[in-house]
């Protein structure tokens, strides 16, 4: 396969080009001077500098960033505790559970976003609870962020040797000690990115939170999408170019934690 | 950050465990574990396995005159899904069924053919690249999928370079717009997916035996022919575990074909939109919802075979 080097790194290298097109493109457009069509008009941040003084935005953004929070610690906590739960190999039902888990990754949003479309609007007909809003929002995001989040600390999980634990125990710990005083510190890395990377998915998230928000909890995705369906202007470029570059960090940084446990 | 996922199912302390210590140490004690396990499992049970049981039942109750759920329970709903109308066959609802898993298929080819030389990129870099260029892959996949898509409406459009050099080529007709439409939607979705394909396909190039390669070539093969007899059945798992992890999301896409399919490219995802928002038939979209839910369901089952249950979902 030597021979094919060549052709086998054109190919690479213009696969990667079409992989960022998209990227590149919104970010290069938030600083056209252009306010229509796609020439280049000369460099700006004008766009950046208005979208600072829109309202809409700016309560949009702070929507995100409440439901991202709220529903990654929420998350974190519950997703964490299931991996360090099925890590004990012999459980009841074990291989179901990780059934389950694979599901919620594999179904596509919008037929997720129907059913808790669905369940939230008959459980406010029959009890009167689920009023849409934020906190529906964040039980949904909540639900597809679990399976992630377990995921990722079990394989941190399995990396880990077992006799630390059992050392903490024969010196007195119980179980509960033992988890958090020394396998909680050991997995912490593995729990950070998995929390980062939580978070990422609740901010990428348009479909689930477009079914289940209400009046007045307008995140930026759903910002997005209502002006894109009216034509893109250049302020939403310079507003997705932040929550692009966002998502970045937090994957770099998941990426980071990863590595350094290998190290 | 991708490979430290692959086979971890198989914990070592399993292993390692009764070694250390030939009593009872299988951590944590079995009360905890279920202490553990609970809450998350609830939250699952309630709002997942709920909602979708929701979703099954629904789907064989009648619309109301507002709209509201009724019954009888029947199957209309399904029966209307494959075709039979009030006034004879009506083709709107299998044409669209059709037309999502043409286009699932069309996507997951295209990314194989895109993601085998990616692949084989990889894996044939120094040890140290490796890890950069998976992440690199992978990168454009967590950014928010919403505003990769919108951007193709402006790198495709009318004015745009690539819509001028597909008209200098003569690929396209001067004045033709390549969105909105079925193309546009295969673009984005081959780029959207792509990462899914690269990941099980490297995957399995990276364990090839290269020795029966050479053995072929040594015997006479031509490059074509050791391709396909000595390194194409080695990595099949690869191709069969890429191919369902693109197929599945990519018929159920609602954002892709939304923003760029305009109103000829309606697929599955787009008709459950409309019967939950402003069609107002509930029961008749829940119908389509379990169609896919089922074909996940089937695809899941199907990726457990193919990667003999020792992968995990491979994407993060």
């Amino acid at each position: 396969m030597k021979r094919a080097r060549l052709p086998l790194g054109l190919s690479a290298v213009g696969l990667y080009l079409f992989l960022y097109a998209p990227l590149a493109m919104v970010i290069v457009f938030s600083f056209n001077a252009a306010r229509h069509g796609v020439a280049w008009q000369g460099f700006t941040t004008d766009w950046y500098r208005r979208l600072l003084s829109d309202e809409l935005a700016l309560s949009a953004a702070k929507n995100t960033l409440l439901l991202g929070g709220f529903s990654t610690a929420i998350a974190t906590v519950l997703g964490t505790l299931l991996a360090f739960g099925l890590s004990r190999s012999g459980l009841p039902g074990q291989r179901w559970a990780l059934r389950l888990l694979q599901l919620p990754v594999f179904i596509p949003d919008i037929v997720f976003a129907a059913a808790m479309l669905l369940f939230y609007s008959l459980a406010r007909q029959w009890l009167g609870l689920f009023e849409l809003g934020m906190s529906t929002m964040v039980m949904a995001h909540v639900t597809f962020q679990i399976p992630f989040v377990t995921i990722v600390v079990r394989a941190r999980l399995a990396g880990l040797d077992p006799s630390l634990e059992e050392a903490a125990r024969d010196l007195g710990a119980n179980p509960w000690q033992a988890f958090r005083c020394v396998t909680l510190p050991l997995i912490l890395p593995g729990v950070l990115a998995a929390a980062m990377l939580a978070f990422t998915l609740s901010l990428d998230d348009f479909v689930v939170s477009f079914f289940t928000s209400g009046p007045g909890s307008t995140t930026l995705p759903i910002l997005i999408y209502s002006s894109v369906k009216r034509g893109v202007t250049p302020e939403i470029n310079a507003l997705a170019t932040l929550i692009v570059l966002a998502s970045l960090a937090a994957t770099l940084s998941v990426v980071l934690l990863q590595r350094r446990r290998r190290a | 950050m991708l490979r430290s996922v692959r086979g971890s199912s198989n914990l070592p302390g399993s292993v390692i465990a009764p070694l250390a210590c030939p009593t009872n140490t299988r951590r944590p004690p079995l009360r905890l574990a279920l202490l553990a396990t609970a809450p998350a499992l609830l939250w699952l049970a309630l709002f997942f396995v709920g909602p979708m049981l929701l979703i099954l039942g629904t789907s064989f109750l009648s619309r109301g005159d507002v709209g509201e759920l009724t019954r009888p329970l029947t199957l209309e709903n399904y029966r209307r899904l494959v075709g039979f109308g009030v006034f004879g066959f009506e083709s709107l609802y299998p044409l669209i069924i059709l037309r999502s898993l043409a286009l699932g298929a069309l996507t997951a080819i295209l990314c194989l053919l895109a993601g085998l030389p990616l692949a084989f990129f990889i894996a044939g870099l120094p040890p140290r690249w490796k890890g950069a260029a998976l992440t690199l892959v992978v990168i454009p996949f967590w950014t928010n999928l919403l505003i990769r898509t919108y951007a193709w409406q402006i790198l495709l459009s009318p004015d745009g370079w690539i819509t001028r050099i597909a008209v200098a080529l003569g690929t396209v007709e001067s004045g033709a717009a390549l969105y909105p439409g079925t193309g546009a939607v295969l673009v984005a979705m081959v780029c959207d997916y792509l990462p899914f394909m690269v990941l099980p396909l490297y995957a399995s190039v990276e364990k090839l035996d290269w020795t029966l390669a050479e053995a072929a070539a040594d015997l006479g093969a031509r490059a074509g022919q050791v391709f396909r007899h000595a390194l194409l059945p080695q990595i099949r798992p690869g191709i069969a575990a890429g191919v369902i992890l693109v197929f599945l999301p990519a018929t159920g896409q609602f954002v892709i074909p939304d923003l760029l399919g305009g109103a000829r490219t309606v697929l599955l995802g787009n008709a459950v939109q409309q019967q939950f928002g402003p069609g107002l038939d509930w029961p008749f979209g829940a119908a389509i919802a379990a169609l896919g839910l089922a074909t996940v369901l089937a695809g899941v089952w199907l990726y457990g075979r193919v990667t003999g249950g020792r992968e995990e979902v491979g994407v993060v």
